[in-house]
């Protein structure tokens, strides 16, 4: 026993913990966070937990994993398959890494509907708005370190997309790959980016924020009608903490039973899901790949779909420098004032406008229903129960379809591609002549088929289309080919 | 070195001015000289090697008419490379004499586009680029038709200069 307060004291001798750790640990947040309010106030730590897990397991993977374009790819076999518990620690990084993304949005919104990055916590607000840009960052370089085909095409598509920047594209591609093409060199440049230079500028960006947390303190629960005002605030907010609680323990609690609950889920998830991936084998010759971001990422994938071309440069290029510039603005434009949400009414709109547009798009992206479904000409036969009254012309209509893969971009009873219309009722709004303009000029971005079909292949394909008319609606009189009834509109996410 | 004569205040001024100016010269010069090869290693890969002529085959092994997808090693590709030192391309034989040499990748952002003989389209699974048979584009987002690589026939082989990832800035 005295031996362990010797040792103690030798070490407080030389650590004076009592006089620098101690204080900050006990140092006093607003009483009202011992209340139920106070589960308000768990995501950050939330974030910050699953940052810690995946330094952890990502230290792990490091062990075993070969950043090198040639082993990779078996090196993550290895991890899934052999190494003891490789797969878990996977897993666990994939869901943890996922957990956080998940948190630190949860962690921004709340922060900003509560006004809590109003005076005078401006700059804990922007150095968190780096925390963001690094954490996805670190999502899309993992992703890539998950070196299969969806990461190979990943890189592709992001270098594409910075070869567009006006005169330095080229060079900026090359800064990216490390090189001409997608290879040895790309991959080490990600791994590097992944394991050093992103986590260390989130550690220095963390040490600010953290720093930040302790001096300015926590914010206090909004109320309605008691406005930010820098003259007073900082007046009040002493006060407050004259009542104060300390932090350690009793603030702590809910934070140690969120963060616990967090990976607990995360952990279940990666033992039940278990890893994802890796795909398919990283090889460029394997064209039939159908890459698809990882889900943070599938809003901006559905965005390069859907822009308007004239756009395009400004959406992929523009947009996300404007996202984080306004980002970054937000205190300066609302620093002070109402805190209370219910008092903020623009802020929550702002805020559920963006959950929903990126919801929406994230959806789309997963769906994708813009891109053709390229196996279903061979793989979604022409419903049996048209094919069963078809005449022989009809019929070989129906071949045609199937041949020269409209279904991959046109359903049939909803089955096959969503691109273009369902076309199982195309005869209640096209007239056989429009039909015939439709295959063969295109327009509508449909493809003009004057070159791929014979006059008699498109006869029997418009005769099939006409047939498959459902029972008890007249045939289209006028050549519309704009108006959509209800029954064709595409389903809305 | 020489030591100031006097005692007074002012050499000692001007010990510390020396030792300021030495501090920051000698401490540039460090920095140069340990900033300059690392920036230069950094921005090492923006030096571009040049693509090189490659076979893609026998030109009877390509029939008139058709469009091939043809499997190469990248001829720029290094040992660590694994199989991402392979790339595809298409040949397109439109005649006897005429060859076009299609990039797979997609003028919009990249990805893999197919070919689909019995439609006679490219079509890419992204975000739904389509373009026709000679390479232009047929509809969605691409802003352009396929690259092309240059090729040239030689001694009945036919020749296709590649390697680099083509962009929209630098296509084949
Ligand atoms: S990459 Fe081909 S359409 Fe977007």
């Amino acid at each position: 026993m005295n031996t362990i307060k010797q040792v103690w004291d030798w070490l407080e001798h030389r650590l004076e913990l009592r006089d620098s750790l101690w204080p900050v640990m006990r140092h006093p947040v607003p009483a009202a966070l011992a209340k139920p309010v106070g589960w308000w106030y768990v995501f950050g730590s939330m974030t910050l937990t699953f940052l810690m897990l995946q330094i952890v397991t990502g230290i792990c993977l490091a062990m075993v994993y070969q950043p090198t374009a040639a082993d990779a790819y078996a090196s993550l076999e290895y991890l899934n398959y052999e190494a003891p518990f490789g797969w878990l620690m996977r897993g666990i990084h994939y869901w943890s890494a996922t957990g956080m993304v998940v948190m630190l949005f949860v962690h921004m919104s709340q922060v900003f509907l509560m006004g809590a990055y109003k005076y005078p916590r401006e700059l804990t607000w922007m150095v968190g708005v780096g925390l963001l840009l690094m954490t996805l960052g670190l999502a899309f370089s993992g992703q890539v370190l998950r070196y299969d085909g969806d990461s190979y095409w990943g890189v592709s598509v992001a270098v594409a997309a910075a070869g567009r920047v006006p005169w330095i594209g080229p060079s900026i591609v090359h800064f990216i790959l490390g090189g001409e093409y997608i290879g040895s060199e790309t991959l080490s440049r990600f791994f590097t980016l992944h394991v050093f230079i992103l986590p260390g500028i989130l550690f220095a960006l963390l040490a600010v924020h953290l720093y930040l947390v302790v001096k300015r303190g926590i914010s206090e629960p909004p109320t309605p009608g008691e406005p930010v005002d820098k003259a007073t605030y900082h007046q009040q907010y002493e006060k407050l903490l004259e009542k104060g609680i300390p932090f350690f323990p009793h603030a702590l609690y809910r934070d140690g039973v969120a963060c616990a609950i967090g990976v607990l889920v995360v952990v279940a998830l990666a033992v039940i899901v278990g890893p994802k991936g890796p795909g398919e084998i990283p090889d460029p010759t394997l064209i039939h790949a159908e890459p698809r971001p990882d889900w943070y990422f599938l809003p901006v994938f559905a965005m390069a779909a859907l822009s308007p071309p004239s756009m395009e440069a400004f959406l992929m290029l523009g947009l996300p420098v404007i996202g984080v510039f306004a980002l970054l603005a937000v205190p300066f434009v609302a620093g002070t004032g109402e805190r209370s949400a219910r008092r903020r009414p623009v802020a929550v709109l702002v805020v559920l406008v963006s959950f929903v547009t990126f919801m929406i798009l994230g959806w789309y992206g997963a769906t994708s229903p813009w891109s053709p479904e390229m196996q279903a000409w061979s793989n979604a036969p022409v419903p049996q129960n048209i094919v069963a009254e078809l005449s022989p012309v009809e019929l070989q209509g129906a071949i045609v379809f199937q041949n020269k893969c409209c279904r991959n971009c046109h359903a049939l009873e909803g089955s096959g591609g969503h691109r273009g219309p369902d076309l199982t009722d195309v005869g209640i709004r096209m007239n056989p002549d429009a039909m015939v303009r439709q295959v063969v000029q295109g327009g509508g971005n449909m493809p003009a088929y004057a070159q791929q079909m014979n006059s008699a292949e498109v006869a029997a394909l418009v005769a099939f289309l006409v047939k498959m008319r459902p029972e008890g609606f007249a045939p289209a009189a006028v050549p519309s080919a704009s108006v959509e009834p209800l029954a064709t509109a595409q389903v809305a996410p | 070195m020489k030591h100031a004569t006097s005692n007074s205040n002012s050499t000692d001024e001007e010990r510390r001015g020396l030792l300021k100016w030495t501090a920051i010269l000698l401490g540039g010069l460090a920095s140069a000289a340990a900033g300059i090869p690392i920036v230069g290693f950094l921005f090492g890969p923006l030096r571009k090697r040049d693509d090189q002529w490659t076979t893609a085959g026998k030109v009877d092994e390509f029939p008139v008419g058709k469009t091939r997808l043809v499997d190469l090693q990248n001829p720029l590709h290094s040992l660590g490379d694994g199989d991402a030192g392979k790339i595809a391309i298409y040949v397109r034989r439109a005649d006897e004499a005429t060859f076009q040499i299609f990039a797979i990748n997609c003028t919009h952002l990249g990805c893999p586009v197919n070919w689909l003989a019995d439609a006679g389209l490219f079509m890419c699974p992204c975000h739904g680029g389509v373009y026709y048979e000679d390479g232009s584009h047929a509809s969605g987002p691409p802003p352009r038709g396929l690259y092309q690589y240059e090729h040239r026939l030689e001694k009945g082989d036919l020749l296709v200069k590649l390697g680099h990832l083509p962009t929209l800035q630098q296509p084949g």
